[in-house]
């Protein structure tokens, strides 16, 4: 009778290891998928700039007003730091412009673009404006970046610098339709005077 | 009758002190003054607006009409009209005054505006 007992629970016992590794493996190997796939939506995401986030940065009024006065408030991600900090040194003379802030204003609005410059992430786009040419010489252009010069590398300049409409490079939201909520998406790229672009 | 005569206080109390407050371009005027502006001319304003230097002028962005549209040269940004009589948000900050006079002033001139010639401009401006 004891011996009985006894295999009665060995069996048991093995019948609850096997199914319990065999949890366990599939639990693994579910995670596993889903780890892939949500690694691979991220990759897609950091093309996209999407989201009330604003590319995953929190936006700034100050910098949003102070700066999107003139022109599209460019999302700081787009220059690596030493080269905002080269901007922010230089607001007397602005690409020829006149931009002198308050010193309280002018900090407050430095911190915030060195907080979220490019390559403050260690993924995605943010990465990618990180390889700049810095052996040029003059002011920071995100148009010279070297990521910005391979995504733009197709379109014939009569579309943009002799476009009336458009007139520079470095007027983003001519034509990406959503620049402004920091959507540089190719889906919703509408040249003036060309329409929909697509490559 | 009690609550009309509370009304009536608090309504008097109210637009009294709206109006004992000196709006932004009393304030400025005030700090040109105290800098060593005289009495301020709209006249002189007027003809600064049209004053080139090198080519410069407030219309290269402002149009020749404070009331109508600008653009920035460099962007082509539109700059909403500057005058108050078209566009009420404008002249109502101190700060925003000063930001844009010194930027603008160094711009267009190539230095700073004196405090008469912006007291000057000022008083002009407020008329359109």
């Amino acid at each position: 009778m004891k011996e009985h007992v006894s295999i009665w629970r060995w069996t048991l016992g093995g019948v609850l290891l096997t199914s319990a590794l065999g949890l366990g493996l599939t639990g693994i190997m579910t995670s596993n998928v889903q780890a892939d796939r949500s690694g691979y939506e991220h990759d897609d995401d950091d093309n996209k700039w999407t989201g009330s986030r604003w590319g995953g940065v929190e936006k700034n009024d100050l910098y949003q007003q102070e700066c999107g006065d003139c022109h599209l408030a460019y999302p700081p991600q787009l220059l690596p730091p030493q080269s905002w900090e080269q901007v922010m040194d230089n607001l007397d003379n602005h690409y020829g412009d006149n931009a002198e802030l308050e010193l309280n204003d002018k900090k407050q609005i430095q911190n915030y673009l060195l907080n979220y410059a490019a390559g403050r992430y260690n993924y995605g786009s943010s990465n990618k404006f990180m390889s700049a040419n810095m052996d040029r010489s003059g002011p920071p252009r995100i148009t010279e970046l070297r990521y910005f010069l391979k995504e733009h590398d197709e379109i014939p300049q009569r579309l943009v610098s002799t476009n009336k409409q458009v007139s520079s490079f470095s007027q983003c939201d001519a034509c990406h339709k959503n620049a402004v909520a920091g959507d540089f998406d190719e889906d919703e790229v509408s040249i003036p005077g060309y329409g929909r672009w697509d490559d | 009758m009690k609550q009309t005569i509370m009304v009536i206080t608090v309504a008097l109390i109210f637009s009294a002190h709206l109006s004992a407050a000196p709006d932004a371009v009393e304030l400025m005027m005030n700090e040109y003054q105290a800098q060593g502006a005289s009495a301020s001319s709209s006249e002189q304003g007027r003809k600064l607006w049209q004053t080139e230097t090198n080519g410069r002028s407030c219309t290269n962005c402002h149009t020749d009409d404070p009331r109508a549209q600008g653009r920035h040269q460099k962007t082509g940004k539109a700059i909403e009209a500057l005058a108050p009589s078209v566009n009420t948000k404008r002249l109502t900050k101190t700060k925003t005054i000063r930001k844009w006079l010194k930027r603008n002033c160094k711009w267009t001139f190539g230095q700073e505006c004196t405090a008469q010639q912006k007291g000057d401009f000022l008083a002009w401006l407020r008329q359109q």
